[in-house]
């Protein structure tokens, strides 16, 4: 990849400057320069500029030679997480996808199960219209460990060799996933929006957020199998439960020096405030600096309750101890995509909405009516909350 | 106990605005961060070396500007300096950045812990810190909101999940990532500030890392760019007036309607 | 305006900049309603090492003067007159000490004050003694290798928080002034009380109380120079620190016009922000102007109270008439643009305009200072 002006086309306009998230691009005598050392060639000047004077040379999949070699991998993976024994829902979202990618490439679909007494689950995946259950059930893997789970993981895939491994850009799915893309030299894109292939090429085509959502980028693996990808909760639909579906479970076990740990797992614990998961949340009821004290997110906690939600909290608010940070969304919080999300007395400050927007449908109330927050949300209210909320808690209950 | 933290200079986007004309961002004037993650590195890592002693060497992966991250973190505590800078890293991704990275690491030399924010806020991938771990074939704690108990052979620490925490214990030398909850980073000092300015800052190339050519920058990257676009951007929708009881009464109409209730 | 600071002088207002707009700004309202003392931020400034900015390197400072103190007041001004006191006042209580301390008085209190452990009071004022310093009734009576101290001190700002307390008290009342010695007090000392910490109507973060000396008795080596010049240690002292006050009289102007333009560019009327009405626009440009020409009268009084000029008398009480008249216009007129919201206590303006009258009235009334410029005028037009 590599950037330069076209010295004809440009006029110095300092569009590109502007635009320029690196302060890499300079105006020398009328003409923009970009300064290499700065520059990320993230592609953020190639459209402001209106006299198309900047070239950014991608690779296209065309351009790239294929070692004969990937023949030999194929199948599409999708790494089942579970905790407690039971499946998370995460990984039926990424078999959804997973069935469409495995049908283009006219390839199984395979989903890979890790841990203890967790047969019945691999069945369960079968209904989600996997072909082959990788199952490795073991009381070393009874609770995910990152030093066990990535030597497995990695001993699957180097004997059956799937051409894309999908997994939950969960906090396991983001520990493991790396591990394993280092131990076997995979290149790995993580929490992807958008999956599609190549048909030609057999490339899978991973869009993704940077800049908090404001660029897209599309990846491609050319000469590394797999090709891997994280997914976040939520962002793909859920394969459909088909009790009729017939699938193979393949059970492999592996030597006590597989399972070996350095680090050791002493506890869970599950902080009962958290009851629902702020990811998993359907329904998000958040709360801002305009909730004013700890006290009125019972407001919040009410009207959650009645749609069966979580309750949410900005950056504002958690730094003024009203809730604890695990509920705190946002850039330094949690990224969520709720189907509604209801942002009360939050201004909407752009690390708040890097974390929500790809909610489907955003609710604000505010009192401001210049709150930022407005200019995301499907249903804007300019009002008291303290008049509002109440009224909607009584009306959805 | 000597730690290594890897930090990384971002794009501020605190003072971002979001045009609202076009609906996109104002990025004009933007002036570049020590990722805020990192900064609950750095604190974590002067915080242990206060109490247990040891050396604090911060090590960033950028261009040369990325030096002034480096300055902050000694104005905040750390003792040392790395800069890990060479035109063979421009375009890694966070396989190439992982590798080189923890080749630093190893050339930096004996270290008890590796800490790392949890992911940048640029990227947003989370990789680069079990990367490194991976490389180096350490242990690792991702996502770390409390250090329970650290000694001369192991950490115990909680590590923040979807629904909690797991507690984990792991032998040194070990690397962990950490999130917000950790601790409050505190602000620069007047002598810290001096010490920033004065300290000479070690530099790292491609040639001094005893590094695979190939694995580096761009050719080392598994993964490639291959298309770019801004996605329309997500518009505001409808206002809803009146009096509190009538919106509620609206809003329950409307979102019955969009979800086919 | 550029006054070519040194690159620690940046440093340190940078410092200070940080802490007033990220630790002190959002919690100023609550420090000023509640009125409690703000001991968070002083640990801050402590951990910043902005307590010895004024202070000699040998005693554990990092060797600046009065125009470290000024930049660093003013900044933490911006964002609360009251908590920037805590710093402010503990400079006036230690003056006293830099300026007539032995060195083993101070090795034995600048070091902790310097690294924020301790802060330090200025004890002068009494109920029949304000403006009148000859006046003070408290009494210092030498007995052996002691001094008693009897009396009471009215208004001590820091009083009761403060570790470290310089109090002047008359060694021989009947020479009036010339009878004055100043003392250092150790809170903690037997006979050594506080009274009821004061109500004020602004600087509320800042705690005001009486000390009270019964029998009070303190060892003669805590006596600042000499008998007979308690007066001349009050007078050299206050003209180290009128700038001080100055500067927090400009940190509370620019910090009310700060937030008086960014309110002038969002609130709309008749269709346009009221930012674009010429009237108010010619009121914002008149408060930038005198709050710069403050500025520049502080800075020029620092810089030279830092060249070891001693004669700063009448300058640095022109600084300080000059910069707190106009922090109280400026502020009132802050106030005035918001309109309505302005008079709220839910906005942030009015406490502004309360913390700002106490600028015109501390460490020496303006009324007290335009007689000290004029008698320096008299006395220089005498001498020629």
């Amino acid at each position: 990849m590599s950037i330069r002006v076209i010295n004809e086309k440009c006029v110095g306009c300092k569009l590109c400057v502007k635009a320029c998230p690196f302060t890499a691009i300079e105006i020398v005598n009328k003409k923009a320069v970009i300064n290499l050392d700065k520059c990320t060639l993230c592609g953020a000047c190639i459209e402001p500029c209106k006299f198309d004077a900047i070239v950014l040379t991608k690779i296209s999949p065309t351009d790239i030679q294929f070692p004969k070699k990937f023949d030999e991998y194929k199948d599409v993976w999708v790494f089942c997480e579970q905790k407690k024994g039971v499946v998370q829902s995460v990984a039926y979202e990424l078999l959804g996808k997973g069935r469409e990618l495995a049908d283009t490439l006219g390839v199984d679909l395979c989903g890979v199960l890790l841990g203890e007494n967790i047969r019945e689950e691999a069945q369960k995946i079968i209904h989600r219209g996997v072909n082959k259950v990788y199952l490795v059930d073991s009381s070393a893997l009874k609770y995910y460990q990152d030093e066990p789970y990535s030597k497995v993981l990695i001993k699957l895939i180097n004997e059956y060799k799937p051409e894309i491994v999908l997994c939950g850009a969960t906090s396991m799915g983001r520990s493991l996933i790396a591990r394993v893309a280092i131990g076997i030299h995979a290149g790995l894109t993580a929490d992807c929006t958008g999956l599609d292939i190549d048909k030609k090429e057999r490339l899978l085509l991973q869009t993704r957020p940077a800049f908090g959502g404001n660029i897209m980028a599309t990846i491609i693996c050319p000469n590394h199998r797999p090709q891997m990808s994280t997914v976040r909760h939520k962002v793909m639909k859920e394969a459909q439960e088909n009790k009729h579906h017939k699938g193979k479970i393949i059970e492999k076990s592996y030597d006590s020096q597989t399972y070996s740990s350095r680090t050791k797992f002493l506890d869970i614990v599950e902080e009962i405030e958290e009851t629902v998961n702020l990811t998993e949340a359907n329904v998000i009821v958040s709360g801002g600096r305009g909730m004013q004290s700890p006290e009125n997110f019972k407001l919040l906690e009410d009207l959650a309750k009645a749609l069966g939600g979580a309750v949410g909290a900005s950056r504002a608010a958690v730094d003024s101890g009203w809730k604890t940070y695990s509920h705190q969304v946002g850039q330094t919080g949690k990224t969520v995509c709720p189907k509604i999300y209801i942002a009360c007395g939050i201004s909407g400050q752009i690390q708040h909405l890097v974390g929500m927007q790809s909610s489907e449908i955003i609710v604000a109330i505010n009192k401001d009516p210049h709150a930022p927050i407005f200019s995301v949300a499907t249903y804007g209210i300019v009002g008291n909350l303290f008049e509002v909320l109440p009224e909607l808690t009584k009306r959805f209950k | 106990m000597n730690i290594i933290v890897c930090i990384k200079q971002v794009p501020d986007t605190t003072n971002v605005r979001i045009d609202p004309e076009t609906n996109t961002l104002v990025r004009s004037g933007v002036q570049s961060i020590v990722n805020p993650f990192d900064m609950y590195a750095i604190e974590e890592a002067v915080r242990l070396k206060e109490k247990f002693g040891g050396l604090v060497t911060v090590i960033t992966m950028g261009p040369i500007q990325a030096e002034e991250a480096l300055r902050e973190a000694i104005s905040l505590g750390a003792d040392e300096a790395v800069l890990v800078s060479d035109r063979a890293f421009a375009g890694s991704d966070t396989w190439a950045t992982s590798y080189t990275l923890s080749k630093a690491v190893q050339k930096i030399g004996k270290f008890d812990l590796v800490i790392c924010g949890k992911q940048a806020i640029d990227g947003d991938t989370a990789q680069v810190g079990p990367g490194v771990a991976a490389f180096l074939d350490i242990p690792q704690i991702t996502f770390v909101k409390k250090i329970e108990e650290i000694k001369d052979s192991f950490i115990r620490a909680e590590r923040m999940t979807e629904e909690g925490y797991d507690i984990i214990e792991s032998p040194l030398p070990c690397l962990i990532t950490v999130v917000k909850e950790i601790n409050e980073p505190r602000l620069p000092s007047l002598k810290g500030k001096m010490r920033a300015k004065k300290i000479e800052i070690k530099k790292l190339e491609a040639k001094d890392l005893d590094a695979d050519p190939d694995s580096l920058g761009l050719k080392g990257s598994p993964t490639k760019v291959v298309k770019i676009f801004t996605p329309p951007p997500r518009k505001g929708g409808q206002m809803l007036e009146g009096e509190a009881k009538d919106i509620s009464e609206r809003l329950v109409d409307l979102l019955k309607g969009d979800l086919c209730l | 305006m550029d006054y070519l600071l040194t690159e620690e002088q940046v440093m340190i207002r940078d410092i200070a900049r940080q802490i007033a707009q990220e630790k002190i700004k959002p919690v100023a309202a609550k420090y000023d309603a509640e009125g409690i003392f703000p001991w968070d931020i002083v640990k801050i400034l402590a951990a910043s090492d902005l307590c010895g900015i004024y202070i000699e390197e040998k005693y554990g400072g990092t060797g600046g003067g009065a125009m470290e103190l000024v930049l660093a007041t003013e900044e933490l001004s911006k964002a609360c007159g009251g908590i920037s006191l805590a710093f402010a006042a503990t400079a006036l209580g230690t003056f006293p000490i830099i300026l007539f301390g032995t060195d083993e008085q101070k090795q034995k209190y600048l070091p902790d004050i310097a690294k924020g452990k301790k802060l330090a009071a200025f004890g002068l004022t009494e109920a029949g003694a304000g403006s009148d310093a000859g006046a003070i009734a408290t009494t210092a009576e030498k007995k052996g290798d002691y001094y008693v101290l009897n009396g009471t001190k009215q208004w001590i700002t820091n009083g009761g928080e403060a570790e470290v307390y310089t109090v002047v008290a008359s060694t021989n009342r009947s020479k009036g002034a010339r009878g004055a010695a100043a003392f250092i007090v150790e809170k903690g000392t037997k006979g050594f009380e506080f009274g009821k910490k004061e109500d004020k109507m602004g600087i509320r973060a800042s705690a005001t109380r009486e000390l009270v000396f019964t029998d009070c008795k303190i060892p003669k080596e805590n006596l600042l120079g000499k008998e007979g010049m308690g007066f001349i240690v009050a007078m050299k002292t206050f003209d180290q620190s009128r700038p001080g006050v100055a500067a927090q009289a400009v940190g509370i102007a620019q910090g009310a016009l700060d937030l008086t333009v960014e309110y002038m560019k969002e609130r709309k009327q008749f269709g346009k922000s009221i930012s674009s009405f010429q009237g108010l626009q010619f009121m914002l440009a008149d408060m930038a102007t005198q709050i710069e020409a403050s500025r520049a009268l502080i800075y020029a009084c620092a810089r030279m109270i830092d060249s070891g000029n001693s004669k700063v008398g009448k300058d640095s009480a022109m600084a300080k008439l000059f910069a707190s008249d106009m922090a109280m216009r400026v502020t009132t007129d802050c106030v005035q643009l918001f309109g309505g919201y302005g008079y709220m206590r839910d906005y942030p303006i009015e406490k502004y305009m309360r913390d700002a009258k106490i600028t015109q009235i501390y460490e020496g009334t303006n009324q007290i200072q335009r007689g000290i410029i004029a008698n320096h005028l008299i006395k220089e037009t005498a001498a020629k």
